[in-house]
């Protein structure tokens, strides 16, 4: 398939899953449009990534670090807490459907399977939510950043 | 008599502020951000050191050095966001001095009966939607065959789920039923349509219902120092796998793949 349509499907899907989703858990109708956006940032981070060969564990942190920044930005635009938008851009990216895979290989008697689902749901888990932190600790240190420059500039 | 007025305050800030933990935890959020919510309430207030210890099944809650303290159990929790923004903003409304304290607590109350949810067809549709489109963008090989097939799965089982969550209380029960009609309308399309996949509609119809995003928030609440109530959500994120696994397991063993 094309570049230009392959992106175009990309871009259009995570939109539509994002919000989606968003529908589900009754996200704040203010708040459904910069969900969906979130999302399809997230989204094409880790897609963008992924395919330059970075692995499995590095795009996803990349796109949780996206995601996390982007989400304190639309928070502060659209003044709701950070979960409303953090969480349907996450949806795309959070490994279930491993995790579910690897139940089903146990239960099944794929125990092989099984493990090297166990094991990608942690890498992918762990990625995800060290690029949210990372993202909470930049904002964090930016606004303190800012507080300072606002009191040296007072002086 | 002062003495009595003043205790008669304090109660009335606890029974806020607990409300107001327990609507954010069984809206999903974070626990760090519903502890910051209830102390910056009980300092809005006026309260002289409050504490709060909040976790996923309880939150506990003492005012002026532990004279005082009241806990509620949460028996419920899911993911509504809107609940979450709610509460958040009346807090804020508070602390800018927008309500008094007498209209926040009628607020809070009436928070929960009074927060809208979207219609349950549009919800099915945001299932249908996401499971056809997060299976294409998973599978990433562009396969248009099962794209209708997992759209009307991920619908027929999210409405399966909501009908079997109001039926019983047990937690999992739900979630393992679901799985089990989606997999039988699966097996059903598969032998009405041989040219479609079952292992790919499964994987997009379970979308709604897999535990991704718990697996992520107790990693959150982990990192955060939040250790108990990263364990316990870790812990409801498991139990989700497995019934999801059992479910789409037994339904493999008795009527084949």
């Amino acid at each position: 398939m094309i570049i230009w349509l392959q992106i175009l499907i990309n871009i259009t899907f995570s939109y539509i899953a994002s919000v989606g989703f968003a529908l589900i858990i009754n996200v704040p109708h203010r708040a459904l449009n910069f969900a969906g956006i979130n999302g399809v940032l997230g989204w094409m981070v880790y897609w963008v990534s992924f395919r330059a060969h970075f692995g499995r564990a590095i795009p996803n942190l990349l796109a949780a670090l996206a995601l996390g920044i982007f989400s304190l930005l639309f928070a502060r635009i659209k003044k709701c807490p950070v979960t409303v938008f953090n969480i349907p851009g996450l949806v795309p990216l959070v490994p279930g459907v491993p995790a579910y895979l690897a139940v089903r290989a146990l239960l099944i008697g794929e125990t092989a399977t099984a493990v090297t689902m166990l094991i990608r749901v942690a890498v992918v888990t762990g990625a995800i939510a060290v690029g949210t932190l990372l993202a909470t600790m930049l904002m964090e240190r930016d606004y303190h950043l800012r507080r300072a420059w606002r009191h040296y500039k007072a002086r | 008599m002062r003495q009595s007025e003043e205790t008669e305050f304090y109660q009335q800030v606890l029974a806020i502020c607990l409300t107001a933990g327990r609507l954010m935890i069984v809206g999903g959020s974070e626990m760090y951000r519903v502890e910051d919510t209830m102390l910056r309430i009980a300092r809005n207030a006026g309260v002289r050191d409050p504490r709060v210890f909040a976790t996923p099944t309880g939150v506990f809650m003492s005012l002026a050095g532990g004279e005082l303290s009241q806990m509620i159990q949460v028996r419920e929790r899911n993911m509504n966001l809107e609940l979450v923004d709610r509460v958040n903003g009346l807090s804020r409304e508070f602390a800018n001095h927008e309500l008094d304290f007498a209209e926040l607590r009628d607020q809070i109350e009436a928070v929960e009966t009074t927060t809208p949810s979207f219609p349950l067809w549009l919800q099915v549709l945001g299932a249908a939607a996401l499971s056809a489109t997060l299976m294409v963008l998973f599978m990433n090989d562009y396969d248009w065959i099962n794209f209708p097939a997992a759209a009307g799965v991920g619908g027929l089982g999210f409405l399966a789920y909501v009908w079997f969550k109001q039926m019983t209380r047990i937690r999992f029960i739900s979630e393992l039923l679901a799985t089990i009609v989606m997999g039988l309308l699966t097996l059903l399309l598969h032998r009405l349509f041989p040219v479609t996949t079952v292992a790919n509609i499964l994987i997009g119809g379970l979308m709604t219902l897999v535990p991704g995003l718990a697996l992520t928030n107790a990693l959150r609440d982990l990192f955060m120092g939040d250790l108990l109530s990263g364990v316990v959500r870790l812990f409801e994120a498991g139990l989700t796998a497995v019934s999801l696994g059992a479910g789409v397991a037994l339904v493999i063993k008795f009527f084949g793949a």
